[in-house]
């Protein structure tokens, strides 16, 4: 199948290095702690923070630091079509647990012993690119948590189909099958925490996609520095003095 | 930003607009830059011996944020106050919390903080009154000072090693009964020298818990001594259990302008919680009404006003 057209556009009409239109919103869930939705095209994910709060299950407590736990859901409206079928709970799973592991790494939890964080992230709409979103929704819900964290993890994905690098993919050019990764990074440490990669490619072209998707991560974070400097802004001036 | 979920007609989008513009640039002039975001560097113009605060650290010689928050500074130390967290305890705040366990010889009390609150037996007073050392009787007979889920008024005595200790070791604090309980992001309510009050006006009591808990109810006389509690056993067969429907509606009232000003985050003082009362009564509004977008418009507009008159004043 041709992704690329012979004029360079994707199947969507982008070029091979646009992302998607990424739109962030602040406060989603008025219960939680922190909300917050993000939005890359047509990929929707909502994210609620609860905590730092009391741990539920003593056990589990830590003496030294904070308890993160992560869940990842898919709303059953999600996905339009049966094509991606329900693949058990293999994948929320994995998920999750990707989702816990990256937050985990940049939330300062030495400073909350004795308490834990619960991480609640939904797939409204899924089009591909679902494992990036959450992390940058969930990322966001805990900034507005006012947890302490390290850098704000920012993430994107990139893939490599017929012969050129493409930024942020959607539903269709994920599952065509060819190599596809997703990278978390940290932009003020200039670190990667999360990379994941389906299929194989080739050492000197997974370097190029690698720095593509840390470039499409760069963009997420200053979109979302932008959100919540505005957001604290606004809680500012209306709290008063 | 958190939008209100408030159906705005074109005209009030328009009003609320240009109220929250008045209110943006009524603090502007104070502080311009001084909100950050996480990992944005704060400058500390080359100064050596500076000291890092709260939602700070130190990043290759760097000062950076690790909240999103306004910066603060005094003298050489400087920190980020966040806004929307959780409730950070200082000793002699005065809280509102709710019974979560009755425990060996202490309650524990949900704040809003990282943790739950241990009020000890031994640090509260009796109800009785007299000054003496807890029983194993005392013990047993926990559960009808406070029972689970009962809504409790203490003060913060410190942090230990098992946990944050409250105590309510006079007779303004204990528990919170005929009323309602508020929760709003602790950071609207500002540290006061006061924050029980009483609203005789409406015959209300109104607690301004620094946890963002927010108690509304019927007033109870606090009785000073021990002289008078005599009297107040002997007379509980008379007493009314019911509250009049007058208060009620006050009651109502009073939580409803909170609700308003929490939704459009403005600061909570009694003043300002008065003022929306009163505003509601002056334009004869129902209790329910109070809750519509139009009122929340004037809200807006009211504090823009009053914020602008400080303003001048000074």
């Amino acid at each position: 199948m041709e992704f690329v057209s012979p004029e360079g556009l994707r199947l969507d009409g982008r070029r091979p290095m646009e992302m998607r239109q990424i739109r962030a919103e602040i406060g989603a869930v008025a219960k939680a702690d922190g909300s917050a939705t993000f939005e890359m095209g047509n990929t929707k994910v909502v994210a609620a923070v609860y905590g730092p709060r009391e741990v539920q299950n003593k056990s589990q407590q830590n003496n030294d630091q904070a308890l993160v736990r992560c869940e990842y859901s898919m709303a059953t409206f999600s996905t339009g079509d049966s094509r991606r079928k329900p693949k058990g709970d293999r994948r929320s799973t994995e998920i999750s647990l990707v989702i816990r592991q990256t937050m985990e790494a940049c939330i300062m939890t030495h400073l909350m012993p004795r308490s834990q964080i619960d991480i609640y992230v939904q797939v409204l709409q899924a089009d591909g690119g679902t494992r990036s979103a959450c992390i940058n929704a969930a990322t966001l819900a805990l900034a507005d948590a006012g947890i302490p964290m390290r850098d704000l993890v920012t993430s994107c994905s990139a893939g490599y189909l017929n012969s050129t690098p493409l930024l942020d993919l959607n539903y269709v050019e994920d599952s065509a099958g060819g190599p596809d990764v997703t990278v978390g990074f940290l932009p003020k440490l200039d670190k990667v925490t999360l990379f994941q990669m389906d299929s194989k490619l080739p050492i000197d072209i997974l370097d190029n996609v690698m720095q593509l998707a840390i470039e499409g991560c760069k963009a997420v974070a200053n979109y979302m520095r932008e959100i919540l400097l505005e957001n604290t802004k606004e809680l500012e001036y209306r709290r008063g003095v | 930003m958190r939008g209100l979920q408030l159906p705005l007609s074109q005209t009030q989008k328009v009003r609320l607009q240009k109220a929250l513009q008045q209110l943006e640039s009524l603090s502007s002039k104070v502080n311009s830059d001084a909100s950050v975001t996480i990992a944005d560097s704060i400058s500390v113009n080359n100064e050596d011996g500076f000291l890092k605060g709260h939602g700070t650290t130190d990043l290759k010689g760097e000062v950076v944020a690790t909240v999103c928050g306004v910066v603060e500074r005094v003298n050489k130390l400087v920190y980020v106050r966040a806004l929307r967290s959780r409730y950070k305890p200082e000793v002699g705040d005065i809280l509102v919390g709710r019974v979560v366990e009755v425990a060996q010889k202490r309650w524990k009390l949900e704040i809003n903080y990282s943790q739950n609150a241990i009020l000890m037996l031994s640090s509260m007073n009796l109800p009785d009154g007299i000054q003496r050392r807890r029983t194993a009787l005392d013990e047993l007979n926990m559960r009808s000072i406070f029972e689970e889920n009962d809504v409790v008024c203490a003060e913060v005595r410190g942090s230990q090693n098992d946990g944050l200790h409250l105590q309510a070791r006079s007779q303004k604090y204990g528990k919170l009964k005929r009323g309602q309980l508020l929760t709003v992001t602790p950071y609207l309510v500002k540290k006061q020298k006061q924050h029980i009050h009483y609203i005789e006006q409406y015959g209300i009591d109104l607690i301004l818990g620094c946890n963002g808990f927010i108690w509304i109810g019927e007033h109870s006389e606090v009785k000073d001594d021990e002289m008078m509690v005599d009297q107040a056993n002997q007379s509980e067969g008379q007493e009314q259990n019911f509250t009049a429907l007058e208060t009620r509606k006050y009651i109502c009232r009073t939580a409803n302008a909170v609700r308003i000003l929490s939704n459009l985050g403005f600061n909570m003082t009694l003043e300002i919680i008065k003022e929306t009362v009163n505003l509601s009564l002056s334009l004869n509004l129902d209790t329910h009404e109070m809750l519509s977008s139009e009122f929340c418009v004037l809200v807006a507009e009211k504090e823009a006003e009053r914020r602008s008159s400080i303003k001048k004043k000074r």
